[in-house]
């Protein structure tokens, strides 16, 4: 057994140099997103084992590094492929483009058209990852170095520079001056909460007591944001880096690693990442030679949104019940234990040694004046490029969801962006040039959030939506305090009977009294948030509300009691294909007569919609309006149809 | 029962014994042993000297932990908001009838279990089923009616 | 010798320990402030959110449960306004659908009812689960717990399922005790006379009827 163990920060160095003196810059790196549940999903591993087995054909082993990465960013085009050096990005690639892509582009070193970035207004095919609209304008300072890592092997994350800033804190900054520089950057926590990080680093280094306890907060429960465990699948040195400095800088000398048991190679990943780290003694004792002892444990969750919350955390990592507790004293003064303790979310601590190696000025001057730096966001739903962007603090909504997500797919209408999980707020059109920061976001009654960004258009329902947020928090509530837990099955049971027909005059007044109610006094900050989302789509889209209550109409036609599917008997061509395919056999009809559907039988599920074929369009969703009676009439033949 | 105080003996002894490993250890019988008895429960109670209400309180309170056995194959169709906006209760509701099961319920004869998440991070690609531990992104009736023969 | 801080409770200058929680404090001064789930032998747990009260601090006004907030010098107080009020009055409208028993409610919470004018009635129609009765306060259990060392009620499930169960083994343990049945504020907690099994509250039970 090799003792790879760094004793000295000369030692470090020359491993550096040594890694680095191995690796060719001229040398073809096809690197593939498989380090992700996600990029597995779409069958990244298959197109992996098919470039081993083609690159083994072609003779090209030991020539072409095949490198499995964590998230690249451009999710939606998944599986994505780059070849470097030139940083050629191939997008919805199949096992079958393997074999070109091998004897085109890393034999001869030609571009496959077919495969590029293509541009679906001008047709302009953009090869280079760089130029893509996707990624020109984002400025991914934390998550960039994904694609050029494999997660499982420590030496990539040492070559791109990884824990220069580990060094450059243990032997040439003291503590309080690695806080004093967290605290010039304004780094704010990426969390959600947005609480300023050098603050509460400083308030943990000074409380009273020991032992100190750090945290990383990897629940990432709010649904529609994954990235904290892209990065923790991806790059877990980046985050373990900016842990370590700050365990210095607060003189903690265990850390724990919460990580919700939903990301089960994101767990595996960070357990690798810790044993490789611990081997080369950037962790345990004696860090390279420096006298600073750290230690970390990885607490994994058990499914319990709430469980992310802060005392619930360290409630959970002390063996107990994952419940909020009563608490008016801040961790950072007591935590676990009873002992001061710092919880960090993911993208924060990953913004540390960022901001150790380039200085607390270089971050100031990204983004706005009281949000500072660049944010990670989920960017999904109903745009045309869905993935993982970072951009500035300051960057509008629009060109989040337009310049870089590509607008609204299918030619849809932008109806409303939700940000901020459950505690946040949907938000409509006239507010797109609104800067994405801490502050402004929340001055609209919504927030920013961890990240979460789920753009919503002409076919969702606002109503449904706010009915889904808060099933959400009462199936995820704790159920400890009153509030939280009656209110909210208050809550669920008022917009159930709204979305389904059976709303009435007084509900709105009611959710609002209610939602008070949680506000004021719940036991935690979920509870006090929970009606966010029913109180911010009241307040933009009211009106869906009166008409769902006062005419059982579902403007965006989604709530099945308030919707009925009917045939355009103009527009049917009797192909019989919605009656073969409904599963309750609810549509009458023939060979050349209209088919119609038997509303008593009909249960609602869209498939008909779906399979009608798009030049016919004859299935519709009616909605608060009296379905027209059958007709059992022969069919009008359409030209061509 | 010798069985499961051998699984338990050996949980508790990964986490050194430790109480504040109670979780950790709950999850480590879950996997291997695909639900949680009420002896396992008691076992873990005895050997790691928690009282029971603290071990069923954590078995209780968590999605991951099953005091019911499960079926052979688990399908788990994902809730969460981009999956939601692309069309999971389509999906679910899909899955549902097809497999004749509500999201929670196992079958008659343990073949399969249905059950809902309320994130699983895939969030991109929505909507998301996992089968078997296999994600699957937006799969089509005909690829999950391939899926459920091939496991039959 | 704990320093003493000086604090105003509904305009009433107070002295306090450094330690104490607002609930004690105004107590020792003569103010009664309603709670459901506190109980002095136990650690405040903060469930019930009856006790909230408002304080405020370098211009800053907050919502907090007095039975868990410390005392601050020159913190001003109020346990009674339109907002504490109004907050009482929601707690007891919300939890009067599950301790419902003949149309009417009892004991603590009909004090409540009628201090604050709560319509127990507002939410009935909301609520769609077979009542309770209990609060899920948790004095029993924390009382078995902190207290009596035995360990035999407990909480299982989350949200609207988390209910309190007895663990009929433990249960064996504690036949003398009765310290529960008497403690709980809305009296529910069920027992025979020889008090060894509590049907429908044991644990085993609670699980039969998860499947």
């Amino acid at each position: 057994m090799v003792n790879k163990k760094l004793c000295s920060p000369e030692e470090f160095e020359k491993l550096r140099k040594d890694i680095l003196s191995k690796k060719d810059p001229n040398r073809s790196i096809v690197s593939i997103c498989t380090m992700s549940a996600c990029g597995q999903a779409r069958g990244s591993l298959n197109i992996y084992q098919r470039f081993q087995e083609e690159i083994k054909h072609a003779g090209l082993e030991g020539k072409v590094e095949i490198k499995g990465t964590g998230c690249q960013g451009f999710c939606e085009r998944e599986p994505v492929v780059i070849i470097f050096p030139e940083g050629i990005y191939y997008l919805d690639v199949s096992t079958e483009d393997v074999p070109e892509i091998v004897s085109k582009t890393l034999v001869k070193k030609e571009v496959l058209e077919r495969l590029v970035y293509k541009d679906s207004v001008s047709g302009e095919k953009v090869a280079k990852g760089a130029e893509i609209p996707f990624y020109k304008s984002q400025s991914p300072h934390v998550f960039g170095n994904n694609k050029y890592i494999n997660p499982r092997d420590i030496g990539d994350y040492i070559a791109l520079g990884g824990y220069a800033s580990l060094h450059k804190a243990l032997f040439q900054m003291t503590p309080e001056r690695v806080i004093e520089q967290v605290k010039k950057a304004n780094l704010r926590g990426r969390g959600g909460g947005g609480f300023p990080t050098g603050l509460k680093w400083e308030t943990t280094r000074n409380a009273p007591g020991t032992p100190k306890y750090v945290l990383i907060n990897c629940d990432e429960g709010d649904p529609g944001a994954y990235m904290d465990r892209s990065l923790m699948e991806g790059n877990p040195h980046s985050v373990l880096e900016g842990f370590i400095i700050g365990a210095y800088a607060m003189g903690a000398h265990q850390g724990f690693i919460y990580i919700r048991q939903e990301y089960p190679l994101a767990c595996e990943n960070v357990e690798i990442a810790l044993k490789q780290a611990e081997e080369y003694g950037f962790l345990g004792e004696d860090i390279l030679g420096s006298g600073f002892d750290f230690k970390v444990k990885v607490h994994r969750g058990a499914g319990a949104f709430v469980s992310g919350e802060s005392s619930a955390l360290m409630s959970a990592v002390e063996g107990k019940v994952g419940e909020p507790r009563m608490k008016y004293t801040h961790n950072a003064v007591e935590g676990v234990m009873g002992k001061p303790s710092c919880l960090n979310n993911v993208e924060t601590w990953a913004n540390i040694p960022l901001i150790i190696n380039k200085g607390a000025n270089w971050f100031n001057s990204i983004g706005t004046e009281r949000s500072k730096g660049t944010k990670i966001f989920s960017l999904v739903g109903k745009v045309n490029n869905t993935g993982l962007v970072e951009v500035p603090m300051g960057t509008t909504l629009r060109q989040i969801i337009y310049d870089i997500g590509g607008g609204i797919r299918g030619g849809k209408k932008f109806k409303g962006v939700q940000t901020g999980g459950p505690s946040g707020g949907i938000l409509p059109e006239q507010y797109l040039d609104t800067p994405v920061d801490f502050d402004e976001l929340t001055k609209l009654g919504s927030m920013m959030g961890s990240g979460g960004m789920v753009v919503m258009d002409e076919d969702t329902c606002m109503v449904d939506m706010a009915r889904y947020f808060i099933n959400f928090c009462c199936d995820e509530s704790c159920g400890k305090c009153i509030p939280g837990r009656e209110g909210l099955r208050v809550l669920r049971e008022i917009l159930t009977d709204i979305c389904e027909g059976k709303g009435k005059e007084g509900d709105i007044e009611a959710i609002e009294d209610v939602a008070e109610l949680m506000k004021d006094a719940s036991l935690c900050a979920m509870g006090r948030t929970a009606a966010n989302p029913a109180l911010t789509t009241l307040r933009y889209f009211r009106e869906e509300y009166e008409a769902h209550i006062k005419e059982k109409r579902c403007p965006a036609k989604v709530c099945k009691s308030l919707i009925n599917y009917y045939i355009d008997p103009e527009r049917c061509q009797a192909c019989m294909i919605c009656m073969r395919n409904c599963p309750v056999g609810a549509i009458n009809g023939g060979k050349d007569l209209v088919h119609w559907i038997d509303q008593e039988k009909c249960t609602k599920c869209g498939t008909c919609f779906e399979v009608c074929p798009p030049r016919f369009s004859a299935v519709k969703k009616i909605s608060g309006e009296p379905v027209p009676p059958p007709q059992r009439t022969k069919v009008i033949r359409k030209k061509g149809g | 029962m010798s069985h499961v105080r051998k699984a338990v003996r050996r949980a508790v002894g990964s986490y050194y014994g430790s109480k504040d490993g109670l979780i950790q250890i709950l999850l480590d019988l879950q996997s291997e042993l695909g639900w949680l008895s009420g002896k396992v429960l008691r076992e873990v109670s005895r050997q790691l000297g928690v009282p029971a209400t603290r071990v069923y309180q954590i078995a209780t309170y968590y999605k991951a932990f099953s005091l019911h056995p499960k079926g052979k194959h688990i399908i788990t169709v994902c809730m969460g908001t981009a999956c939601q906006v692309r069309g999971a209760p389509t999906l679910l509701d899909r899955i549902s009838t097809m497999l004749n099961l509500k999201p929670g319920e196992t079958s008659r004869d343990m073949r399969f279990s249905l059950e809902t998440v309320n994130c699983l991070g895939c969030c991109a690609m929505g909507p998301m089923v996992v089968i078997d531990g296999v994600y699957h992104s937006n799969p089509s009736i005909s690829q999950l009616e391939e899926i459920f023969e091939s496991v039959k | 010798m704990k320093k003493l801080v000086t604090l105003e409770i509904d305009k009433k200058q107070v002295k306090a320990k450094e330690g104490m929680t607002v609930l004690q404090a105004a107590k020792e001064a003569g103010i009664e402030i309603p709670t459901l789930c506190y109980h002095e032998e136990l650690k405040p747990y903060g469930a019930c959110r009856v006790c909230s009260v408002e304080v405020e601090k370098g211009g800053r006004v907050r919502i907090v449960a007095a039975c868990g907030y410390k005392v601050e010098e020159g913190l001003v107080v109020r346990t009674r306004s339109p907002r504490v009020d109004k907050i009482r009055r929601g707690i007891v409208e919300l939890i009067a659908p599950t301790v419902m028993a003949n149309k009417d409610v009892t004991g603590e919470i009909k004090k409540l009812a009628n201090e604050y004018g709560a319509d127990i009635h507002r939410f009935e129609s909301r609520f769609r689960a077979t009542p309770m009765r209990c609060i899920l306060c948790g004095i029993c259990v924390r009382y078995c717990d902190e207290v009596v060392g035995a360990h035999a009620i407990g909480f299982v499930g989350r949200g609207i399922d988390r209910r309190v169960v007895f663990f009929p083994e433990e249960a064996k343990a504690c036949i003398e005790c009765r310290a529960c049945a008497d403690i709980c504020p809305v009296c529910e907690i069920p027992c025979d006379t020889d008090f060894v099994v509590f049907s429908g509250f044991s644990v085993d039970d609670w699980l039969a009827r998860k499947v």
